[in-house]
Order: structure tokens, then C-alpha cells, then sequence
């Protein structure tokens, strides 16, 4: 982040135990209502996402989080409710307009060009930044050619930091699951976003592959600062790496607090243990 | 019996330490590449002269961390240049460098490093930082460590800590008053003093640090640089442990010699596309590494077009009737050399380009025996493919083949400068300016191995070919046995038998005091992976796949023919392997049962194993066992199997054989 975002520190700043400062509110959800005809998916939830954090939002299968990082990320627009984005409010908008305000995501359902490679991939993700025109880029020539020099290097450096340089050339659709997902974080990361949205980063993953992921996840937090909200559903590795959990059930906000405050939660306990009806 | 060849003039005063090397590579080489590396999807390169200015700047950065003459350091990292400058840098400030394998686990690390008392580390990155920090209270002595890597970094306590760059920017900025320092410092280093301490893979108990001085290593690389003509034109590829004295001597002590850049790999995984694009011109590459290409290449063209196949074919097998030849220089027909110019054109050329082979002038192959296929197919298609015969305590080389004498079946003739006596058992003694100093802190073992004349004994049992003078290694000494009626095993002899199979990744023979010879076997994952791919066979692990009954009957067929080509050997034929297992899971340096350098530690896997090397000899159809192995980050797991025991076919010997009996 640099120094000229409206961000103030705020009282309520916090420092994590592992002595990373978390700063003033990047995001803020207020009262978001979200329905689709008859079923709410989002019930009334309110919570706000610091610069800086690791900030989770789980639940068990339906609870809505899906639907509620379709909201941050400007897909879904909530009947009710107001987001306040980097101090403004922000009204509908197009999920383009919202990446170019420097949100960046990935997807469950791993959402790549399969037929092209890597590079070609995380190319993809610096295209918001490329401003040369359509005869410059067909010319290649001054502008256009400076723009790509530029933003392969940026690409190369997420490469390096994913450790995926032997798949460089490789089409991603002979990609393993576990490369895929890297290489779709890569394509997230190189837009060097200020907020990061995760959706299931280690859904089908095997535990080598979670633990990889944990460790680029909290790398990319720890080395570019970057604010990242995900989405999990394997409590272990939510507990692990995020600062601040949220926990949705049935649409509705049940608990929000660290993770220590939250598995200590009775009724987290009891939406995802279930509990006896007598 | 022995052999030996001319002794060498001594090295020249002037070149008989690396900062000489040094300074007359950047005066006499100063614009031309000495490293490179890729990063970043390009090819990061330094001069002599830029490689000396980073070099100096590391000396001085090492000595605001206050390293004094005669300290340690240990250095633990993939091949980057980074890491031979540390070696350099240390021997400038009078410092020995101790290259630490970086994939081994922490408590072998604070082996090495609590045995060579090391100071001050330079490592690779957290993963390395982490593992010393783990046995922090083991090794006292280490004081201050380097990384190169600063991702993760930021959380750490710094006070002992520094980040390579940094730590050379300091020294950059104390230059001057470093100066005269480093110059007095470096002059003081002699051909006497040592070099490097290298730690021993370890086939047999702990690690032991082996020193080699300057004269050792200059001398072995000017003697080896004559004897292929190595220039500083060559370019070479560092990817090979740094740990190891093989890289150690092409990387460091012959690049230095002769003035020639290292190219260093992108990472552990791009090696191949590396190799590709560096178009190395000297090539050192373990036998697996060329029957793992040789595999792949013949896993691509059963998956070619039939067109395709068939010209691979064809010229394929013209190239291994005439390609030798013609490496050797012998005489071939015009019809012959015209048909090679075309396959050259067609099949060789493609062939070699892909496997990034194509330039090279130099090749060495060594460490385990290479099959003779396998080693044929890379010299039919023009590589200058040669064996060479060595050890960390010889500096590498003992014996090496010449150019136009080479044969799959032996290791060459002795290196320049090396002596070598066979003694009556078999075994093979050496003495050569390369020859160890000692092991470090260890007079015994030093004792044991080097005599007072200063002959080595290698461990290993050969005899020189008479009628070409060739050195020929059958098996460690120690390994060959005898069964319980008294004929004798050969349990690698065997076990390499059965690795050229590319099915076949590992095989450990068991013979030695019983009444006959049984085998564990490893499938090589890739060749057979491939082959169940083809023919539709579904499996969801190694272990799955492994216990295929198909699997089994490919390798009980491997196993037969083995048999039948042990029946022909006289000496041998007792050898032959009755009943096999394959194993549920790959023998792995993590698990102890290899060394790093994949040899396997035979002792430790029969202690193992026991339970399975009993069902291969009480008779019993099919044993369970329960195996703990050991992941990458340490931590532990039980694998559990039930593998089946099979019966191999064993052929009887020829007739007089039986008569005499």
C-alpha cells in the first residue's frame, strides 16, 4: 500500500501475535443483505477486513460464503446493505472496474485459459496496467514493447516467487490441480492487488500441496503486505493462517474474533459439530 | 600388480591457490562470462572481472562478521554462483569452506557441521536458516550465518543473521580499509594449505570430512584439464550437490583453472531446458541420469507417429552400428558415412538438440555401472560419452577413459599422475597428487584408509584388462561374498544386471551366507507408469502399481533373463536369483536407505527389511509389513503392504558345469 491511500490508523489496529502491525480498515461490509428471489443468501452480516490481515471467512456447505466474497468482489450486488472500500462507499460496479481498483481473485473452480501456458496466464493479470493501444501492440514497436519488457519482468518475479519457473511454457491444462491453483494465485498476485480474495485455495488438494499453499499464502501477506480475504472450508489450515476469522451458517454471521476466540465459539462448535435436538 | 603415469610437473607458484586463480582469470579472461545463472526467465551473467569485484566485496563483508584465518564456513545451497564465490571468498580471508548438502536432514547437518567446528554458515534460504537454528544447542561454535534468500526472513532475530547482499554491500563500503588486509590474507594461502573439506556420502556410518589441500585440487585439475584439452572455452552446467567432490572439481577447481564459466540451473526442475539452452560443451551426468533421458526419449517415440517411429528406428540402428566407429576413428565405409549424414540430419541432430546434448565435446559418466545399451545409444549418436573411475579422497579422478578407447565395460586407464596396485585380493590401491590429506579430526580412520607410503585403498575389487590396460571394477571388496556352498556372490554385479531394465529403477541382491540368491527390487515409476497408461491399467499410488500382478510378471521376466545370462558365466552362475520381492515403496536417502549420491546403504536395509528377507528365504508366498518413512520436512509416516514373494525360474548351469559337480 502505498503512503497517499486514505487509510488512517485506527485505534482499534492491532498487532499479531507473530509482531505483523495490522492497520486501519481496507474494507468495511455494513448490514449486506443478499438474496436471490425468494432464498436470502446473506443475512444481515457486517464485518470489516484490515490492511494487512489474513481475514477468513468460513462455514460449513450453503452457510453463504461464496456468495459473500461474489459480493466483495462486486459479482453479486446485495439488496441491502453498503460497502465501504478504501474509505469510500462504493456503489454497483463492474467486476472489471473492480479489479483496476486493485481487487484480485481467484476461483474454486480454477478459472485459466487452459490452452495457454503460464507466462501467457500471468500475463493475463497485468492487462488492467497495459495502456498501449491496439496498432502500438500490432506494430511492437516504442510503447508497446517497453509496456511488455515491463510487465514480463513483473511476471517473471511472481514465477520465481511460486516456484513454478519449470512450467513456464507448459499449457496449464496438463497442469496438475495443485500447479493450477498456483499458477491462478499468480495470476492474482501479478496484478499486484490491495486486496487478495481466495476462494477454496485448497480445495482437492492433498496435504503436501496444502502445506505449499499455506506457506505462499503467507509469504505473499508477509512479503508484499498484501491484505488477503479467503474462503476455506479445512478448519486446520484456516486456524493456521488467518488473524481473524468470520463464521457464516445458514446465511448468517454466527461469530468473528480470532481463531482461538472463535473455535472456542459455542455456536461455531455446534454448526459444525451439529447439535442435539432433545 | 602396478600401473602408473607420468608424474606431473609441479603447479607454478604462482597458481597454486584460488585467489591467484583468481586474479589471473580476471586479468587474463576479464570481459568473458565466468558465471551464469538463470533467474527471472533470463540469463543472468558476470565476467572475471565482475565475478572478482562480488568475490572481494563477500571477502570483506566477511571479515566485518570478524572471520578469522583458519575458521570454517560452512555453505549450504543449490548451484548458484553465489555460493562458489563463498568458497572463494573464504579461502581469500584464509577461511576453509565446507559445502553441506543442502537436502539433508537436520541432525546430518549438525553432524558435519559440530565435527568441523564451523563458525560461520552461508546458506540458501529459511528452509536451510530453520535447520540450523533446530540444533542451535548442538553447535555452539556457529556464531553468524548468511542467507541469500531473504523471503520469510523478516520475522527472524537479525543479531546473527545477515542477508548475503547486504553483508556485500558492507563490505563494499569497507573496501579500503579491508584492503591490505585481504591482500596479506590471500598471499598467505599456499598449495599446502587446505582447500576445502568435502563430507564423504557416507556408505558406511557417519560422514567423514575428507581435506584436500590447494596442491590437490590444482593439481588434479591441471592434470585432467591436459588430459581433454579443456579451455576456457568449454561451458559447463553446475548442477550437481554442491557437497560433492565431482562438482566441487568441475565447477570449481577446473572452471578455475582453466577459465571457463559455470552456468548455473534455474532450479532443481528447468535442469533439462537448462542444459538446452547453456549447450554445455563438458558434461559430467550419473548413469541414471542418462538411462532416465534415454527412457523418456523412448517413452516420447512410442508415443510418435508410425512414420516417425520407423525413421527413429531405422536410423537409430544404423547409428549404433557405424556411430562408435566413427567416434573412434576407425575406418567406415563411404556408403555408411553418407547413411550417418542423413540420419544425422533427420534423427541425431533433432535428438540431441532436445536433450540439450548436442554441444557437448566432453562427457563423463561414473558413480554406478552404466549398461552397455545405454552407453552405446549416447556414443552411436556422436557424444563423446567416457567413463571415469574416482573418489572423494582421490579428488575425483583415479582412472578415465581416453578419447578413441572406450569401452562400456571398463573405466579407463589410470588419470595423469595417479599410481595403481592391485592387491591379492582383488582390491584396488591408489597414490596420485590428487591423494587426501586426511580425514578431518580422525587419525584413525586416515590410518585405515592411506598407508605411510600413501597408498589408498579404494574399497573396491578390479583387475586391469590385459590386453589393453584397462582398469575393470567388479564390486566393492567388501560386498563380494560367498554363498554356503562356497561359490562366490557378486550382489552390485547382479543388481546392475537387473538396473538396465528401465523398468527397473533399484535392485538390492541378498546371496552372502545362504544358501541362495534373492533380490528386492524398485520399479522405475515413469517407465512403468507409462507402460500402465498404455495399456490401460488403473492404479492410484506406487504402492498400488508396484503390486500389479502384471508388474510382477514384466519383472519376473526381467529376473529370468537375467538368470539366463548369469547361467553363462562360470564364475558366476550360482548367482542366479531364485525367489524376488518387489518393494511396496522407493529406497530413499530420507529413509536412510541410500546415501545422497543413491547408492544404496545394503547393511541398513537389511536391517529394515529384515521380516521381508526371511519370507525370501523360509518359502512363504506373501509377507505384510509395516514401514516407517520420512517426508521431506522431517516428519514421519507408516506405510503398510502386503507383497507377494515370487519364484524365479534358474537355469541350469551348462553341461560340464553339472559333470563337475
Amino acid at each position: 500500500m502505498d503512503g497517499s491511500s486514505p487509510i488512517t490508523a485506527e485505534p482499534d489496529s492491532y498487532t499479531t501475535e507473530d509482531g505483523r502491525k495490522i492497520g486501519g480498515v481496507v474494507m468495511e461490509m455494513k448490514n449486506i443483505t443478499l438474496r436471490f428471489g425468494g432464498v436470502t443468501a446473506i443475512k444481515d452480516i457486517s464485518f470489516d477486513i484490515r490492511e494487512g490481515e489474513v481475514r477468513a471467512i468460513i462455514g460449513p456447505n450453503g452457510a453463504g460464503k461464496s456468495s459473500m466474497l461474489n459480493v466483495i468482489n462486486g459479482f453479486y450486488h446485495p439488496q441491502e446493505g453498503e460497502i465501504w472500500y478504501l474509505g469510500k462507499k462504493r456503489g454497483p460496479m463492474k467486476p472489471y472496474e473492480i479489479a483496476r481498483q486493485g481487487i484480485a481473485r481467484t476461483f474454486q473452480n480454477i478459472a485459466l485459459f487452459r490452452g495457454m501456458t503460464t507466462l501467457d496466464n500471468i500475463m493475463t493479470g497485468r492487462l488492467t496496467k497495459m495502456k498501449s493501444g491496439i496498432f502500438s501492440q500490432a506494430i511492437w514497436k516504442g510503447r508497446a514493447e517497453a509496456e511488455e519488457i515491463e510487465q514480463r519482468e513483473k511476471a517473471e518475479r511472481v514465477i520465481d516467487f511460486l516456484e513454478i519457473q519449470h512450467i513456464r511454457k507448459a499449457p496449464v491444462g496438463s497442469l496438475p490441480y495443485g500447479l493450477q491453483k498456483r499458477v491462478e494465485l499468480g495470476r492474482a498476485l501479478v496484478a499486484e492487488p490491495s486486496l487478495l480474495l481466495l476462494d477454496e485455495p485448497m480445495a482437492g488438494m492433498n496435504v503436501e500441496e496444502k502445506e505449499d499453499m499455506s506457506r505462499f499464502i503467507l509469504d505473499v501477506n508477509e512479503e508484499f503486505g498484501t491484505t488477503i480475504a479467503l474462503i476455506e472450508h479445512d478448519m486446520g489450515v484456516v486456524m493456521d493462517i488467518s488473524d481473524r476469522v468470520v463464521v457464516m451458517d445458514y446465511g448468517a454471521k454466527i461469530g468473528d474474533g480470532t481463531p482461538s476466540e472463535v473455535r472456542n465459539n459455542q455456536k461455531v462448535i455446534d454448526a459444525y459439530l451439529g447439535v442435539s435436538h432433545d | 600388480m602396478t600401473i602408473t603415469q607420468t608424474p606431473s610437473a609441479a603447479l607454478p607458484e604462482n597458481l597454486n591457490s584460488f585467489p591467484k586463480l583468481l586474479e589471473r582469470n580476471a586479468n587474463k579472461y576479464g570481459s568473458r562470462p565466468a558465471y551464469r545463472e538463470k533467474e527471472f526467465g533470463i540469463w543472468q551473467s558476470w565476467t572475471w572481472t565482475e565475478a572478482r569485484d562480488e568475490i572481494h566485496a563477500l571477502a570483506c563483508g566477511y571479515l566485518t562478521l570478524g572471520v578469522e584465518q583458519g575458521d570454517k564456513i560452512a555453505i549450504a545451497g543449490r548451484n548458484r554462483p553465489h555460493f562458489y564465490w563463498a568458497m572463494i571468498a573464504a579461502q581469500i580471508v584464509g577461511a576453509i569452506p565446507v559445502p553441506v548438502y543442502q537436502d539433508s536432514v537436520a541432525d546430518e547437518m549438525a553432524h558435519v557441521m559440530e565435527n568441523c567446528g564451523a563458525r560461520f554458515a552461508v546458506v540458501q534460504d529459511q528452509e536451510q536458516v530453520d535447520k540450523l537454528l533446530e540444533v542451535a544447542d548442538r553447535i555452539p561454535e556457529l556464531k553468524q550465518i548468511v542467507y541469500l534468500d531473504p523471503r520469510g526472513m523478516r520475522k527472524y532475530d537479525h543479531s546473527a543473521l545477515h542477508n548475503y547482499r547486504d553483508l556485500q554491500a558492507k563490505g563494499r563500503e569497507k573496501r579500503k580499509d579491508f584492503d591490505a588486509e585481504i591482500k596479506r590474507r590471500a598471499d598467505a594461502v599456499t598449495g599446502d594449505d587446505t582447500a576445502v573439506i568435502l563430507y564423504t556420502s557416507g556408505t558406511t556410518g557417519r560422514p567423514k570430512g575428507v581435506v584436500l589441500t590447494n596442491n590437490n585440487v590444482l593439481m588434479t585439475a591441471k592434470n585432467t584439464c591436459e588430459f581433454d584439452n579443456l579451455t576456457e572455452n568449454e561451458s559447463i552446467l553446475a548442477y550437481l550437490p554442491m557437497a560433492w567432490v565431482g562438482d566441487y572439481v568441475f565447477s570449481m577447481a577446473q572452471a578455475m583453472w582453466a577459465g571457463f564459466c559455470v552456468n548455473c540451473p534455474e532450479s532443481h526442475d528447468t535442469m533439462q531446458k537448462d542444459l538446452q539452452e547453456v549447450g554445455a560443451t563438458y558434461f559430467f551426468a550419473p548413469p541414471r541420469f542418462f538411462e532416465g533421458l534415454l527412457t523418456s526419449v523412448m517413452i516420447r517415440m512410442e508415443d510418435a507417429s508410425k512414420t516417425k517411429r520407423k525413421m527413429f528406428n531405422k536410423y537409430i540402428d544404423h547409428a549404433k552400428r557405424i556411430g562408435p566407429a566413427l567416434l573412434d576413428g576407425k575406418q567406415v565405409s563411404a556408403g555408411d558415412k553418407l547413411k550417418y549424414k542423413i540420419g544425422q540430419a533427420l534423427v541425431y541432430g533433432p535428438l540431441l538438440n532436445a536433450t540439450g546434448l548436442s554441444k557437448v565435446r566432453v562427457g563423463y559418466t561414473a558413480g554406478e555401472a552404466i549398461g552397455p545399451e545405454i552407453f552405446e545409444f549416447y556414443r552411436a549418436l556422436g557424444i563423446n560419452l567416457k567413463q571415469l573411475y574416482g573418489q572423494t579422497e582421490a579428488t575425483v579422478f583415479i582412472t578415465q577413459q581416453p578419447d578413441g578407447e572406450v569401452q562400456a565395460d571398463t573405466v579407463g586407464v589410470p588419470s595423469p599422475g595417479v599410481e595403481i596396485r592391485i592387491a591379492d585380493n582383488g582390491e584396488v590401491f591408489y597414490r596420485s597428487p590428487g591423494t587426501f590429506a586426511e580425514y578431518y579430526k580422525n587419525a584413525e580412520a586416515t590410518a585405515e584408509t592411506k598407508d605411510s607410503e600413501g597408498w589408498v585403498a579404494t574399497g573396491d575389487a578390479g583387475f586391469f584388462e590385459p590386453d589393453n590396460g584397462h582398469l575393470r571394477i567388479i564390486d566393492r571388496a567388501k560386498d563380494v561374498g560367498k554363498l554356503n556352498n562356497g561359490s562366490m556372490v557378486a550382489p552390485k554385479y547382479i543388481e546392475n544386471k537387473l538396473k538396465f531394465f528401465p523398468d527397473i529403477l533399484e535392485a538390492v541382491a541378498f546371496g552372502h551366507e545362504r544358501d541362495f540368491c534373492t533380490a528386492f527390487i524398485n520399479i522405475d515409476l515413469t517407465a512403468v507408469g507409462n507402460w500402465a497408461e498404455r495399456n490401460n491399467i488403473a492404479y492410484a499410488s506406487y504402492q498400488e502399481l508396484a503390486a500389479h500382478p502384471e508388474v510382477y510378471g514384466t519383472i519376473q521376466n526381467h529376473v529370468e533373463e537375467v538368470n539366463r545370462s548369469l547361467a553363462d558365466d562360470p564364475r558366476l552362475y550360482d548367482c542366479q536369483i531364485r525367489r524376488f520381492l518387489v518393494l511396496h515403496k522407493e529406497l530413499d536417502a530420507d529413509d536412510g536407505e541410500m546415501t545422497r549420491t543413491r547408492k544404496v546403504r545394503r547393511r541398513i536395509i537389511e536391517e529394515k527389511y529384515a521380516p521381508l528377507l526371511t519370507a525370501l528365504y523360509d518359502g512363504s508366498e506373501s509377507i505384510f509389513i509395516e514401514t516407517e518413512v520420512t517426508y521431506e520436512d522431517g516428519r514421519k509416516g507408516v506405510i503398510s503392504a502386503t507383497l507377494e514373494v515370487r519364484d524365479a525360474v534358474v537355469v541350469a548351469p551348462s553341461a560340464q558345469k553339472v559333470a563337475a559337480e
